[in-house]
């Protein structure tokens, strides 16, 4: 099984952001990474000079470079630059399907966990529009990857680890809560670098939000759904970025697929770093997205 | 300006017929539609009656076949698309990109419109749906402002049609899991949102704690009016702050922005509520058909009369407005 890095769903300044790419190129054992905005168009000249450098570097270190996508393309100026990310020869993650019509004939391109690929009939549509990669939606219970797995001729994906994308708005809600309007947002959600904490009234931790998206407040982690991905055919797994102890992260992934470690000392080590600090797998084969199959065995 | 009006049963179809509904869309009872909640929907032989009972009364039937095929049993969604088509829909309203190619392979002659679930926020998306599966009409998500629409209008060659009454998704339409991460029912998946059957109301120190799938979504006081627990409009806290972090429990009402839609170019207008009562639906039907024809006869849109439908009794204008980002 292969390692994908999702791109950065939050908003990471130039320093941050280089930062992180050159560690990931210079030390985490994975396969791909995909990088660049998706969340909002108005954080990308923030280190949008950074990305060629990047780009090189985890070339150069091995590793398959994939441009991403905005997860939600409304206006003029997105739509251009959408144009654009086509014209760099690089594969490119779709996650608005709007991004289809920007690709000429041939150009080699993905589909991302944000497109709605739900069944069989929907990726047999995109295999045959050239898609070479289907990253699913993290909603997919696992008897669903599995049928679409067994009939798709191209490589699946799943979400492996990281805050869960549950929901993408026009509105941007670090703004609302700042008493601001989304055109003077004055980019808050840098203040957030792992998205912002929303919890009941009742102190549970719930959600978190990230500008315009909407999160899971724990961390999907599917160490413990490895043999059963493994047998439905799922050729790689996702790991989304967090802000601290992410190339450590990697490690122990690839040490849990290469069956160097286990699915719970891989849970217990990473999970000090893990937001939210507690861990969910339920959209796998749970009742609800939010459970944790391993709840109630032991500290994690 | 056709008006679009939701029905649940075929009594609500009468009622929205009756109240001068030009269109009025409808599903089967099952997971196919994205309001699958339980005594709501058609049956096979419903739909046949309803379809003819509107045709004869000169109004026309859309049936939403507009949740995500579940993965390995496409059966019930082709099956759906092939009874419409033979009830004598007028359109199927789809969402699924692999449902929508069945349908434009399989039934080329049936028009084909896309649900607001597609949540197609763009020309290039729009013109992308219009070209590969020959889509004629496209329910725009309510992410976007008057303004917004009015350029995508410019851009596009097929109808455009919008929300103007009813309950509104903060987010966009067909990209939010939050329900399943709470409870495993979705509207993509399941066709429905916050579902009945995973809430609770539990009385605790004289407050009413309203919780989905466990989570408390609201409190209310001793007589103050509990609402029901929707995800996106419950009250947490986030940081210093305690409030209605996505949106406040009020409802869409854009009926005095009717003739700015209509100068954008708007061909139709929906209303939501197929979930409502039919004296609800007869209600607003006329409201708007009253809206509808001062538009077409050059006379001001009457003065709202809905006020006391709306949920909370609070309207918003929501994305129509670009402030409401």
């Amino acid at each position: 099984m292969e390692l994908t890095v999702g791109p950065i769903q939050f908003f990471w300044r130039g320093e941050a952001w280089r930062d992180f790419y050159a560690r990931l190129a210079d030390e985490a054992p994975v396969d791909r990474v995909v990088l660049g905005e998706l969340v909002c168009s108005k954080r990308l000249p923030f280190y949008q000079t950074e990305i060629p450098q990047a780009i090189e570097r985890l070339q150069a270190a091995g590793k398959k470079v994939v441009l991403t996508s905005l997860a939600l393309i409304t206006l003029k100026r997105e739509r251009k630059l959408m144009a654009e990310l086509a014209d760099m020869g690089l594969e490119i993650e779709v996650n608005d399907l709007t991004t289809l019509a920007y690709l000429p004939e041939g150009a080699a391109f993905s589909i991302g966990p944000l497109v709605n690929t739900y069944n069989e009939g929907t990726a047999a549509w995109l295999h045959a529009r050239g898609a070479a990669r289907l990253c699913l939606p993290p909603e997919l219970p696992s008897n669903s990857v599995a049928a679409i797995a067994a009939t798709c001729p191209a490589p699946i994906e799943v979400w492996g680890w990281g805050r869960l994308p549950l929901a993408i708005s026009g509105r941007c809600y670090h703004a609302r809560l700042h008493d601001r309007a989304k055109d003077n947002c004055q980019f808050i959600c840098d203040a957030d670098p792992d998205g912002r904490a929303v919890d009941t009234l009742d102190d549970q931790k719930f959600l978190a939000v990230n500008g315009v998206q909407t999160l899971s407040s724990a961390c999907a982690n599917a160490a413990h759904q490895v043999p059963g991905l493994r047998d439905a055919g799922v050729s790689s797994l996702r790991l989304s970025p967090q802000s601290q102890g992410f190339v450590e992260l990697c490690g122990d992934f690839r040490a849990l697929l290469d069956g160097r470690i286990t699915a719970e000392a891989m849970s217990r080590r990473a999970l000090p770093h893990a937001p939210g600090g507690r861990y969910c797998d339920g959209f796998l084969t749970g009742d609800s997205g939010v459970t944790w199959s391993q709840a109630g065995t032991g500290p994690v | 300006m056709e008006l679009v009006c939701p029905a649940g049963t075929p009594a609500a179809l009468r009622a929205a017929v009756a109240a001068g509904a030009h269109t009025v869309y409808c599903g089967y009872a099952d997971d196919t539609n994205a309001r699958n909640f339980p005594g709501l929907n058609f049956s096979r032989a419903e739909m046949e009656q309803a379809i003819t009972h509107a045709h004869a009364q000169g109004a026309r039937v859309l049936v939403a076949i507009n949740t995500f095929p579940r993965a390995g049993d496409p059966g019930p969604w082709h099956a759906a698309v092939a009874d419409a088509a033979a009830a004598g829909a007028d359109a199927v309203i789809l969402a699924d990109t692999g449902l929508l190619a069945h349908v434009a392979q399989h039934h080329p002659d049936l028009r084909r419109h896309l649900s607001v679930q597609a949540a197609a926020a763009n020309p290039d998306a729009i013109n992308f749906y219009a070209e590969a599966f020959g889509v004629k009409r496209v329910v725009l998500p309510r992410v976007l402002s008057v303004q917004e629409i009015t350029a995508i209008n410019r851009e596009i060659d097929v109808e455009t049609e919008v929300f103007v009454f009813g309950g509104l998704c903060v987010m966009a339409e067909g990209r939010c899991s939050l329900s399943s991460y709470a409870t495993g029912q979705s509207p993509n998946m399941n066709g429905v949102c916050s579902p009945a059957s995973h809430v609770s109301y539990d009385e605790e120190d004289g407050a009413l704690a309203a919780r989905l799938g466990g989570f408390t979504i609201h409190r209310s006081g001793r007589g103050e009016a509990a609402p029901y627990p929707t995800l996106c409009k419950g009250c947490f806290t986030s940081g210093e702050r305690t409030g209605y972090v996505f949106e406040d429990p009020s409802s869409l009402d854009a009926s005095q922005l009717i003739p700015q839609l209509a100068k954008a170019g708007v061909s139709a207008l929906k209303i939501e509520g197929r979930q409502r009562s039919r004296a609800y639906v007869g209600q607003v039907v006329r409201s708007f058909r009253a809206a509808t024809d001062a538009l077409e006869a050059g006379r001001p849109i009457p003065p709202g009369s809905l006020s006391a439908l709306t949920e909370g009794q609070s309207a918003t204008t929501g994305a129509y407005a670009k402030t409401w980002r």
